[in-house]
């Protein structure tokens, strides 16, 4: 036997011994066991990110966005709408420099489509208190099916580098008891 | 080491007494200027990384804003781009030309490369440091920096390209000149593959920075999420240039410091070869939770195609321990399970740098990066202190620590130079090492509860709406600050004593070496066997090693799961 600073001489393709065969077997296993385990979850488990994906250009988003809060605007925080939609609609979101807008207001164990996209740049919607977290790509609109399953307020961080404001960056959602 | 007297052609080569390779001088020469950059760029990164900690800790909260993200950009261009690939090159020039036996063939080539990738490092550092480029280390359109930044880039890549080429030519050199018998050594195998993902990944970063180049001067459009794909095709592959270098390096210094072996050639080869056919998949790790990408195409590149490169990974994990373990079982350490592992040299930066890097990689990066990078896992990590957590156990502890450990015996072989303050180095890598540990898991932990990385001030005293984060969250900053400021130190220990060995260190006699001076790693004074007369194939202390680390990823995997099985219903 020799270091792997040497040449090996001759042929060395030759069989494994035991232990290094067995662990071979095993982690090759576990591997399988892993990939199975995302489509597993696709079909049995309640939190996937695939979502329903297009195209929109900022300014299209903007205008959906701002035809869904004239539609359904139910109050005002800090400047900003807060919209309540009933159960099943589509609602939207915006990200831009630095503000998630505008405040939605949902219905614990209610389904919603929640648009999102970006004005700007990438940003990172991050979900306070319960880390659900996604990636906002300008000229992408990514409309998950969402259902909280608990109340109270929640808030929106960014989580993707957008400037100087970056830090300041902060969006609510309110979901109210059943 | 002190020179010997046999000289071949031209006095192009010397023979180096400790190891008997023949050593052409231009190969030793880039080998040299390659390292030297390389550090100087880590004291770069390392000054920016304590900035970093020292704002980050909220308690402190040293930098005002747009100082804290251009430190942030600087720091990982620094530490992930420059100190790294330099790192890399002269890991290349020794891995072929040096363990070959052979010469340079184009010296003139490798030296304008070099100056090439240094022209680009400069650009880049000008005007990221001019503050022309706040757009951190990923530079994600539409966030625009000034056109040069992405030209020094752009310079920097075709440099290393070139080196890589020269690479492969020196293979085929000592091939045709037959400066070897045999195949290849594992070690030069292991840098053969970081050289093919290499040329992968830098062909990725051609396809994207020359159009964002040019995106930048107003001439083109980039799609943002396009930007990410290719991006990420540079990104992270050149992480697997990390991994297949820092695996290479455990083999070689596995060898130097206390005579491992190869266990079997068949398979440690093949475990390299599953990293160059399955890692530039990586990519989608990044895109998990974007919206361009639909899940079968997730699922299938997310897991390196049935998670193969990590099978690779899990194969080098059990290799290299067990070669270590065999090596000093046939030196006659054969008492229980774990003799073999007391009696190691834990005293050699060289060993306790590539054991602590071996481990640390393996139970912290490895097993947190399959999590994270599981599809829908990654809805609970994304963006959040778990990605840089995860990151700085694989590319730091992990490959950097690597890294150090080979530099103190670059400093002896290489330089021909005593390692200055011997006493410091013995106890860097456990600084570094353990504090590094230290600080990603407590950013992990942060990230757990939702702390996002990239992020100025998680205390939102300017937003809109308030965020108060759980205790638990400021405890872990405060560790964050803790062990990275413990790392800081290990770090600075490193840079001290790479630049006075190399610069102002005693040239190491024959006389010092034969007297087994203490001045330099043992494995140099006495190099342990490196071929064996019997062959053993039992190590059962390594078996029991990799079971537990087995144990520990189940466990860790389900439980995030299970953590997010409890989160809202999104689909």
């Amino acid at each position: 036997m020799q270091s792997g600073i040497l040449s090996p001489q001759g042929v060395w393709w030759k069989p494994a011994g035991r232990q290094e065969r067995v662990w071979v077997i095993i982690a090759l296993i576990w591997c399988l066991i892993m990939f199975a385990a995302m489509p597993f979850w696709h079909l049995k488990g309640g939190q996937n990110p695939t979502g329903i994906r297009s195209r929109v250009t900022p300014a299209d988003y903007q205008a959906r966005v701002e035809r869904f809060i004239s539609e359904y605007q139910v109050g005002e925080e800090k400047g900003y709408p807060i919209v309540e939609a009933p159960p099943g609609s589509h609602i939207y979101m915006l990200g831009r420099m630095w503000q998630w807008y505008p405040i939605l207001k949902l219905k614990e164990g209610a389904t919603y489509t929640l648009h999102l996209s970006s004005l700007d740049l990438n940003h990172g919607f991050n979900l306070f208190p319960i880390n659900v977290n996604f990636q906002i790509v300008p000229g992408y609109d990514y409309a998950l099916k969402v259902t909280p399953n608990a109340s109270g307020d929640f808030k929106v961080v960014c989580n993707e580098f957008c400037g100087i404001g970056h830090h300041t960056m902060v969006g609510k959602v309110i979901v109210t008891p059943q | 080491m002190s020179e010997s007297a046999t000289l071949a052609v031209g006095g192009l080569f010397r023979t180096c007494s400790v190891t008997g390779l023949k050593v052409h001088r231009h190969a030793e020469n880039l080998v040299k200027v390659h390292a030297v950059i390389a550090i100087v760029a880590f004291l770069v990164g390392l000054v920016s990384a304590i900035l970093l900690v020292l704002t980050r800790w909220q308690a402190v909260h040293l930098l005002p804003p747009d100082w804290y993200y251009r430190i942030l950009t600087a720091h990982g261009l620094n530490m992930l781009i420059f100190f790294i690939i330099f790192f890399e090159m002269a890991v290349l020039y020794f891995a072929g030309p040096i363990l070959l036996n052979s010469r340079l063939p184009a010296p003139k080539v490798g030296y304008a490369a070099f100056l090439l990738m240094l022209v680009g490092m400069l650009m880049v550092e000008y005007f990221v440091f001019t503050g022309q480029a706040d757009v951190l280390f990923t530079s994600y359109v539409p966030l625009k920096a000034h056109p040069g930044y992405y030209l020094g880039i752009i310079f920097f890549a075709v440099g290393a390209l070139v080196s890589v080429g020269h690479f492969f030519a020196a293979l085929v050199v000592a091939k045709r000149e037959k400066t070897y018998e045999g195949s290849v050594p594992l070690v030069t195998f292991g840098a053969i593959t970081a050289a093919i993902i290499a040329v992968i990944t830098l062909l990725h970063g051609a396809l994207i920075y020359i159009p964002t180049f040019f995106w930048s001067m107003g001439l083109m459009h980039v799609d943002p999420e396009v930007y990410r794909l290719i991006f990420w095709g540079l990104g992270h592959s050149s992480q697997q240039i990390n991994v297949a270098a820092m695996v290479s390096i455990w083999y070689l210094m596995s060898g130097l410091t206390l005579g491992g072996v190869v266990l079997n050639e068949k398979i440690s080869r093949s475990a390299f070869v599953l990293y160059i056919l399955f890692i530039s998949l990586a990519s989608a790790h990044h895109l998990l939770v974007d919206p361009g990408f639909g899940p079968s195409w997730k699922v299938v590149n997310t897991s390196y195609f049935m998670y193969m490169a990590v099978l690779a990974s899990m194969i080098h994990g059990f290799t290299v321990p067990a070669g270590m373990e065999i090596g000093q079982r046939l030196r006659g350490f054969t008492k229980g399970a774990f003799e073999w592992l007391q009696k190691a040299p834990w005293s050699d930066p060289g060993f306790s740098a590539t054991f602590l890097s071996l481990v640390i990689f393996g139970f912290m990066g490895g097993i947190t990066g399959v999590v994270i990078g599981t599809e829908q896992i990654n809805i609970i990590a994304h963006n959040t202190l778990r990605i840089p957590g995860h990151f700085h156990v694989t590319v730091v502890a992990g490959t950097a620590l690597a890294f150090m450990g080979a530099t103190y015996y670059l400093i002896p072989l290489i330089f021909r130079k005593e390692v200055a303050f011997m006493g410091l180095a013995r106890i860097q890598p456990y600084l570094f090492g353990g504090g590094v540990a230290t600080f990603a898991s407590a950013m992990i932990i942060a990230g757990t509860f939702g702390a996002p990385r990239r992020h100025w001030d998680i205390s939102f005293t300017n937003a809109a709406f308030s965020v108060e984060y759980p205790a638990a969250v400021d405890l872990a900053m405060g560790f964050v600050g803790l062990g990275g400021t413990v790392a800081f130190l290990g770090g600075l220990i490193y840079v001290l004593v790479a630049v006075v060995s190399v610069f102002f260190g005693k040239p190491l006699t024959e006389e010092a070496l034969r007297a087994g001076t203490a001045k330099v790693p043992q494995g140099v004074i006495k190099l342990p066997p490196q071929v064996h007369d019997k062959e053993l194939h039992v190590a059962p202390g390594t078996m029991i090693l990799v079971f537990i680390f087995l144990a520990v990823f189940v466990v860790y995997y389900f439980t995030n799961w299970k953590i997010l099985s409890l989160v809202w219903q999104i689909g």
